[in-house]
């Protein structure tokens, strides 16, 4: 058997000349086209330097448009050439000036006579092809595309618009059912003398003229009617983006590629002098690229397309910078925010911590400075702890926060006397967890030793921010996930509430079962919040202050399991 | 109304831009040619421009770092060195020198007399704009040079890239340990911030605003606003119409400025590694205040020398130390966008 080669170049001609040899170094026999753009210095240096090599033969040049039917025509003038010149050619290979054969030849040769008669064309009817460019699949058969799709898009996207309008519909050649597929295919012989030899090829030719993309689809839809046994699928490595674009392998590509199973590979960057010296002169393969695994080249390019569509969740950094609205979650993961839980529970840290796996800070947005777990000045990521540099961009120290911190949950504590402008950020972030006990800053305005005219004063404040807070976070527009009860619900059932924390943020519940955090004395508590009513304070976030317990010594400080049920 | 408004900027950017345009080429009569080496520039290239004053001991490196990668000719003006700088540079075959005594501060820290040169010789290249102590990373940089990035670009139909700045610094002893010609820089500064950044959109150029870092930490944490921008935009292809607006913070059309995805998506960037706070900085930092040449009167200058004894205290335990771009992206520092 004598593979034919065609390769259709317009940059890079070194490495044209070096592929060619290599072929002809194979038995091969190669018809190359060189772009009629690519000036006369330059094919004259490539005749020169592959011109006297035994079976390559040049082409009579044309303008090649990239999505027109110039590169079929291309194709056909170099097939018919090596048919009439090289008799014993009995597969056509079709490459470009930038795919690189990755198993040696003889390989490809090898399998190539395994298969015996069969053509190699990736050949799909158009209902089963999802990876066309702007969802033309069937309207590349049956539009007319007088604009090109890369110099003049819009009037391009215009024209389509028009003729779908006006239901332009062309008819498709009787006898043709249009089939698409990779242009890098490997024909035989014989159905590529099916193919020029028929009657009808002129007229196939005009309409295919008419096509868009026609290299995707002239080859593909007559070697269904001419060949005898079609394996579909390219012998060729070909990926493209999410763009349409075809990726470019690179020199850290080179183990990637020599596993893909595949005999050549499209397109290799021209400089990506690894590859080149690797695969064209390699002679043999070893077991380990015997096995193939082209999943992996998938993983790749879906990873990057996947980075470029959506990005990391709650990465704001100088090239992902989603504007208000456009994304649910903010930050990277889920982040918990208790609200008064510390005051009714001193220990409440470290059993939170124990239970949950969190990392418990204190008041990340008390005003003097932030307080980080174990209160160091500088923080995973460095975060700094002083609270200018904090206050600054607050959304941005609290998503940097979260996201230095990936793989494990944060969760910090927050109430009214912290700055508030994270609120509406909280709010608005479907990551943040939040729980509140409504109204805990009376009891620790209760136990601070001031004068009652002073606790009324701040209670009124500390009521109306923290009014305003939930206000924020219960607004129709917030996706956060919100818990509250009110500081009397808490204190009539603990056991309940801190198992109700715990359910909020996922945690199955019998996780209390490793003990709980013993309760503060509400001793006076009751008549303190009389008190401030009798002033004249309407509080409505702490609960009927009627039913709050006076003191709730049996089921204080150790263990209220027994109690709780 | 907001047709009207968002037409309204867009004329002001014009105007502005044809201002810058034609401070260019006012002040681009301030330059003399040292050495015109253009002619070799071939149409590929990348071209880096660079302004500077008495950088003879990180040149080397500089020169090396960029030639590595794959810059094809540098465009440099040398304000005013007297440390041999220029004649080192006159020597070198693919650097293309002019040199100025005029003022920095005058000619917007350089900018005009980049923007002039630029416009000579750009047209139709990529740029880097890179100070002397500024060394680019981008993903694969290891094993895919600048020509393949902008090969890929090209295709990609991208104009621009960004590279945020990133301050390193050193740690404990060595920082007091100087920096001699041909040495990596990032032996001594090794160590960055990697995640106290904060950002935000300038609503007039369409660009992002990044500050935080070692700076904004130490010597700026009582007035973060302040702090010094380390957004950049180093990387263009360029059109006769274009200019630095401001650095290569921003440039003018306003587009150029649109490197990042606002809906979620990450496009490709890279980092630009600043090597400041390496010695002999102190030297260079008194003269830098004497001069009064820089941003904001030498603001900048002036509060790290009013702080300098505190160059060791940039360090801390939460501080990362430099591997490779492998390590800045999963740090979400540099993103490789959609280039697989």
């Amino acid at each position: 058997m004598t593979l034919g080669v065609i390769i259709l170049a317009h940059t890079a001609l070194n490495r044209t000349a070096e592929i060619a040899q290599y072929w002809s170094d194979y038995g091969c026999k190669v018809a190359i086209h060189i772009d009629a753009k690519v000036g006369p210095v330059e094919f004259g240096k490539l005749q020169a330097s592959v011109g006297h090599l035994p079976g390559i033969h040049f082409t009579p040049r044309i303008n090649c448009v990239w999505g027109t039917w110039s590169l079929v025509q291309a194709t056909i003038t170099a097939a018919e050439l090596l048919l009439a010149q090289e008799p014993d050619v009995t597969r056509v290979l079709l490459t470009s000036g930038t795919c690189v054969p990755i198993r040696p030849a003889r390989y490809l040769i090898a399998h190539l006579e395994e298969y015996g008669q069969a053509d190699f064309i990736e050949s799909v009817t158009t209902a089963d092809v999802s990876w066309a460019v702007a969802g033309l699949e069937a309207e590349r058969f049956t539009l007319y595309f007088p604009f090109s799709w890369k110099k003049r898009r819009k009037l391009f996207d215009w024209a389509v618009d028009v003729q779908r309008k006006l239901g332009v519909s062309r008819r498709v050649p009787a006898g043709l059912v249009p089939h698409l597929g990779s242009q890098w295919w490997c024909l035989t012989r014989r159905t590529l003398e099916a193919i020029f030899s028929d009657p009808e090829r002129d007229r196939r030719a005009r309409y295919f003229k008419q096509v868009w993309i026609p290299d995707e689809s002239y080859f593909q839809t007559l070697a269904r009617k001419h060949s005898h046994k079609i394996e579909s699928r390219s012998l060729t490595f070909a990926k493209f983006d999410a763009q349409g674009r075809p990726h470019t392998f690179y020199d850290d590509h080179l183990h990637l590629l020599s596993h893909s199973g595949y005999f050549l590979a499209r397109k290799i960057w021209p400089k990506a002098d690894r590859i080149y010296r690797h695969f064209l002169t390699k002679r043999s393969l070893t077991a380990s690229e015997l096995s193939t695994s082209p999943s992996n080249v998938d993983q790749v390019l879906t990873k990057a397309a996947g980075r470029r569509q959506t990005g990391r969740r709650g990465l704001y950094m100088q090239s992902r910078f989603p504007l208000a609205g456009q994304v649910r979650s903010k930050c990277a993961e889920p982040y918990l925010v208790l609200e008064g839980l510390h005051t009714l529970f001193p220990t409440f840290d470290g059993w939170f911590a124990k239970a949950t796996g969190a990392r418990v800070h204190g008041h990340l947005f008390a005003p003097d400075r932030v307080r980080f777990h174990g209160d160091v000045p500088v923080y995973a990521g460095c975060l700094s702890d002083i609270a200018a540099l904090r206050d600054y961009n607050p959304e941005a120290f609290l998503s940097n926060l979260v996201w230095n911190t990936r793989g494990e949950p944060q969760a910090f504590h927050f109430g009214p006397k912290d700055q508030q402008r994270i609120t509406s950020f909280i709010a608005s972030d479907a990551s943040a967890r939040v729980t509140v006990i409504t109204g805990a800053w009376a009891l620790q305005l209760h136990h601070l030793a001031l004068p009652f005219a002073e606790k009324r004063k701040q209670a009124a404040i500390l009521q109306r921010t923290e009014a305003e807070h939930l206000n924020i976070l219960r607004s129709p527009s917030a996706n956060v996930k919100l818990l509250t009860m009110t500081l009397e619900t808490a204190l009539r059932d603990p056991r309940r509430a801190l198992v109700a924390v715990l359910e909020h943020q996922g945690l199955r519940p019998g996780v209390e079962r490793s003990g709980l955090p013993s309760l503060t004395s509400t001793k006076g508590l009751a008549e303190f919040l009389q008190d401030l009513k009798n002033d004249g304070l309407r509080l409505h976030l702490v609960g009927n202050v009627r039913d709050i317990p006076d003191d709730t010594p049996e089921i204080t400080r150790s263990d209220y399991r027994k109690t709780g049920t | 109304m907001s047709a009207f408004s968002k037409y309204s900027r867009l004329y002001r950017l014009h105007l502005l831009r044809r201002r810058l345009q034609l401070r260019a080429l006012r002040k681009g009569r301030e330059l003399h040619r040292v050495t015109d080496h253009t002619k070799a520039i071939k149409p590929r290239d990348v071209l880096l421009l660079t302004t500077l004053r008495n950088e003879r001991l990180r040149l080397p490196y500089f020169l090396d770092y960029y030639r590595r990668l794959g810059v094809g000719h540098f465009l440099i003006i040398d304000n005013g060195s007297d440390d041999g700088s220029k004649d080192y540079l006159a020597a070198q075959p693919d650097v293309s020198l002019w040199s100025t005594w005029h003022s920095y501060a005058y000619s917007r820290a350089g900018m005009d007399w980049i923007n002039a040169i630029a416009r000579r010789y750009g047209v139709g290249h990529w740029l880097l704009y890179s100070d002397v102590d500024e060394f680019l990373i981008y993903p694969f940089c290891d094993t895919r040079p600048l020509p393949a990035l902008i090969d890929w670009l090209d295709e990609a139909g991208i104009q621009s890239i960004a590279a945020m700045l990133l301050d390193m610094y050193p740690k404990g002893e060595i920082a007091k340990r100087p920096y001699t010609a041909g040495q990596n820089p990032f032996e001594i500064a090794a160590w960055f911030d990697s995640g106290n950044y904060t950002i935000s959109r300038n609503a007039k150029f369409g660009n992002l605003w990044i500050q935080g870092g070692p700076r904004a930490r130490v010597f700026f944490a009582d007035e973060p606003q302040n702090a010094p921008a380390l957004n950049k935009i180093p990387l263009v292809k360029w059109r006769r119409n274009f200019v630095f607006a401001s650095s290569s913070h921003m440039l003018l059309p306003s587009q150029l400025n649109k490197t990042y995805d606002s809906r979620g998506g990450e496009q490709i960037c890279g980092c630009l590694l600043h090597a400041k706070f390496v010695e002999p900085i102190l030297a260079k930092t008194a003269e830098e205040t004497l001069r009064g040449e820089h941003y904001a009167g030498g603001r900048e200058y002036q509060r790290y020398a009013a702080g300098f004894s505190k160059i060791e205290d940039l360090w801390s335990p939460r501080s990362e130390k430099y591997l490779n771009w492998k390590q800045l992206e999963g740090l979400g520092l540099i993103s490789r966008g959609n280039w697989a």
